[in-house]
């Protein structure tokens, strides 16, 4: 499968800080086709393209707006989840950095589809690039008219504000994202409410991400049967792999949704580093699962990867060659969510410094093998209980790495006696 | 600037808090937030000053301590741990003669670990200031710092940093 690009299109090819060159290459094309159109069309047309959230739930989108547009609450508001910060992840900067429009745009069209007259974009503190591309993309649309009131005169008026993070990775899910940007302490909402029925400021809000966001503009351009030619039945369209750690070319990839697993590590990232051969790949994120090497015909996509227990998160790989430890990579990853639990519930709270230290443990005294074997069976067990009593989903989020790492490389945690 | 001018800039809603603190500690020289900083929020913005203090130490991007002019943050992550980012950081470590969360004598530059920056596919990264550096080696860190330094003499004695002429 070649590249196929809908996020990315732009990106490396435009200068990001040009409205002309955004606008000539087809840019705000759907937003201005969208002003002739009913919510309900735009809606419509989103439902039947099959889109599902690149944020890294899969949700469909058409439904999550659907439900916002039926609500009858105002105002109602869209939020850009430019927060990303799951480790091996790097998709929605490239975009910001490099095609700040197309985000921009699906923003607008998403306002539009719900009548939200405000859109925010919640930008991490720690992307000043991305930020400032953004703004300036923000100041242009409005200069250009596009943004503002009585937009084209459509009547329709929309204002656009950058929100930005200040250092914390659960921010990103989307209820801590509303209550940040509410302005307090980034911690979870109990679900449901959905943030599509009561969101921020408990309106009724559409938090989306930013390669997501990035595809509506096309999809509302060329029609939905156009955009499910693409990807599988279930999984239409493309998606940004982002490939790093121990291969040749890292960088981030878009193909179509279904691409095997080992065509993105061999023929996009160019093989394993140093002529080695592969040890595993970590699909998804810290909160993603180890992939075995006899699995590396899979297809990426929602529900190939589903219904064999992986996760394909926010489409970012890591690979680790041969000879590299899993448990000291995996001591990193439980030091990453101790240090990111909010400390709001307590499975989480506890649980995420007892997994780490237990891994600390058995990194510290590699030659006990029963030890080490009980000690394993307990982390599973306290992870399956974190994933079935946290609050939100970071405390369940350590389970995926923990049992896809004991399921296909147990012996690797108790070394040789 | 004044703290009064900065908080003037925005509008006195809780959803602006994060922005204000951002924008307050960017006009510090030390790159922190004082007491005072808390207190004339809290006011400004009608909450108690424990609600202000309670949402700066949330977010790790906010320091209550004074820190160095410039920062830099090493990325901590599982990808660049996995390429080197200890080594990084133990370099950096001994090339600035402090520990991690430390700042150098001279108050120049404090050293910060962090979380992925959303740099993996150029690991190991980190962060300085407001610039990104990727593909780190022990040369680069070198020039780094070097090029962070240098700018040290156009600071005058009222620790303001000067324009560069054209
Ligand atoms: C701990 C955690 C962190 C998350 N971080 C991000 C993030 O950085 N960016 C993002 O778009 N979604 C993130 N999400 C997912 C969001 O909760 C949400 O599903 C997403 O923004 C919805 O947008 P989508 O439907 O377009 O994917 C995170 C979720 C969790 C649980
Ligand atoms: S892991 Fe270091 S930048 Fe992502």
């Amino acid at each position: 499968m070649p590249e196929k690009k809908i996020g990315l299109k732009n990106a490396g090819i435009i200068n990001p800080e040009s409205i002309g060159d955004y606008i000539a290459a087809g840019g705000y094309d759907g937003f201005k086709k969208a002003l002739h159109m009913t919510s309900a069309d735009v809606i419509a047309e989103i439902e039947k393209s099959g889109l599902r959230g690149r944020g890294g739930a899969g949700f469909p989108t058409g439904m999550k707006w659907k439900t916002a547009f039926n609500s009858t609450s105002y105002p109602k508001y869209v939020i850009c989840n430019a927060d990303e910060g799951e480790p091996g992840t790097f998709k929605d900067r490239i975009i910001l950095e490099q095609d700040p429009h197309s985000c921009l745009e699906g923003v607008m069209l998403a306002s539009y589809a719900i009548s939200a007259h405000k859109a925010f974009i919640y930008v991490r503190g720690e992307y000043f690039l991305p930020e400032k591309m953004m703004r300036k993309a923000i100041a242009d649309a409005r200069d250009a008219g596009l943004l503002g009131d009585n937009i084209l005169g459509s009547g329709y008026s929309l204002d656009v504000q950058i929100k930005l993070g200040a250092g914390s990775y659960l921010c990103g899910e989307e209820f801590c994202l509303v209550e940040s940007l509410e302005g307090k302490r980034g911690y979870p909402r109990i679900k449901p409410p959905f943030p599509a029925e009561k969101g921020v400021f408990f309106q009724p809000t559409i938090v989306n991400n930013v390669e997501t966001l990035s595809h509506i503009p096309h999809i509302i351009r060329e029609g939905a049967d156009w955009y499910r030619t693409m990807g599988t039945e279930k999984s239409p369209g493309t998606k940004i792999f982002t490939l790093c750690g121990d291969v040749n070319k890292p960088g981030a990839y878009e193909a179509e949704m279904g691409v095997p697993l080992k065509e993105l590590i061999y023929t996009f990232a160019g093989g394993i580093a140093n002529g080695k051969t592969i040890k595993t790949a970590l699909v998804g994120g810290a909160s993603g699962t180890f992939v075995p090497p006899s699995e590396l015909d899979m297809q990426m996509d929602y529900d190939s990867l589903k219904s064999k227990g992986f996760t394909l998160g926010s489409g970012a790989v890591i690979v680790l060659g041969e000879g590299r430890s899993l448990p000291e990579f995996l001591f990193g990853i439980l030091g990453f969510f101790q240090h990111e639990s909010c400390g709001k519930c307590v499975p989480c709270r506890a649980g995420t410094t007892s997994l780490r230290n237990a891994m600390e443990d058995i990194l510290a005294h590699p030659r006990r093998k029963i030890k080490n074997e009980k000690s394993l069976s307990e982390m599973e067990w306290l992870s399956t209980l974190m994933l079935k009593t946290s609050l939100c989903p970071l405390g369940q989020s350590p389970y995926f790495p923990i049992t896809s790492a004991v399921k296909y490389f147990k012996n690797d945690f108790l070394g040789k006696e | 600037m004044e703290r009064n001018h900065v908080l003037a800039q925005f509008e006195p809603r809780q959803e602006n808090l994060l922005l204000i603190l951002h924008s307050l500690q960017n006009n510090n020289p030390q790159n922190y937030l004082t007491q005072d900083d808390l207190s004339a929020t809290a006011d400004f913005l009608n909450l108690t000053k424990s609600s202000v203090y309670g949402v700066v130490k949330y977010y790790t991007m906010f320091s209550l301590k004074p820190r160095g002019r410039h920062l830099i943050r090493t990325c901590m992550s599982p990808v660049c741990r996995l390429l080197g980012g200890r080594d990084i950081l133990i370099e950096l470590e001994k090339l600035l003669g402090i520990k991690w969360g430390q700042t150098t004598k001279d108050g120049f530059i404090t050293l910060e670990p962090s979380k992925c920056l959303g740099c993996c596919g150029n690991s190991p990264a980190l962060l300085v200031d407001r610039t990104l550096h990727g593909n780190l080696t022990k040369a680069k860190l070198r020039e780094i710092i070097a090029g962070i330094r240098n700018p040290s003499k156009l600071i005058n004695k009222r620790g303001r940093q000067c324009q560069k002429k054209k």
